[in-house]
């Protein structure tokens, strides 16, 4: 019961970032609706665990935390990428 | 102590649940991307870290707990990270902060004035 309380409570906030990722008017909101979606995805699992009684939910939750970081900074690295295409001070 | 421990279970999971719904609520609100960045800190610290003891009192000491300081550890690892890349990359990207009052006149303290926009 009280997994179930707590489930409401990330998915209603899974919802509201969602809208953000949705209105978000520059990219960067989206990318930061997205990195949030992705924390509170992680916890939606874990309690899956919990609901099911199956802790192997635990492994994808781990799994999906590493993901996470790496697909916010390749998405930045991208858009950083695309835009350096204009010519500019080289990186170091 | 079995009750101790489910209803000290029951406040962090509210407690989480709360905080996760603060933080995106501060996510809608917040008026520009700067700002937004503490209400998803919210959610990355706060909201975590309560459901996660909340889970970890009703797991007991098993493989399952450390399975979720395993998770908690991550999450207060990486999403800095992505936080402090997410800022540095909208600042490079010419987004300013929204201030009030506007004392540097647009201008960042270590850059250029000509590359305001």
């Amino acid at each position: 019961m009280m997994y179930f309380v707590a489930m409401v409570a990330v998915l209603v906030s899974l919802g509201l970032a969602l809208t953000r990722a949705l209105l978000g008017p520059t990219m960067f909101d989206r990318v930061l609706a997205g990195n949030t979606i992705g924390t509170l995805a992680v916890l939606a699992l874990a309690l899956i665990g919990f609901v099911t009684g199956r802790p192997e939910f635990l492994d994808i939750a781990i799994l999906y935390t590493l993901l996470n970081l790496v697909g916010t900074i390749a998405v930045l690295r991208y858009f950083k990428l695309s835009e350096s295409a204009v010519p500019a001070a080289p990186e170091e | 102590m079995e009750q101790v421990i489910d209803i000290l279970s029951w406040a962090f999971l509210i407690a989480g649940g709360v905080f996760c719904v603060i933080g995106t609520i501060g996510l809608i609100r917040m008026p520009d991307m700067f700002t937004r960045l503490h209400g998803a800190s919210v959610v990355d610290t706060l909201g975590m870290g309560f459901l996660i003891v909340g889970m970890i009192l009703q797991a007991g000491f098993t493989l399952v707990a450390a399975k979720l300081i395993i998770i908690a550890a991550l999450i207060l690892l990486t999403t800095p990270v992505a936080t402090h890349a997410l800022a540095q990359a909208a600042l490079h990207a010419g987004i300013r902060p929204k201030l009030d009052h506007d004392e540097t006149g647009g201008h960042i303290a270590g850059e250029d004035a000509s590359s305001n926009s």
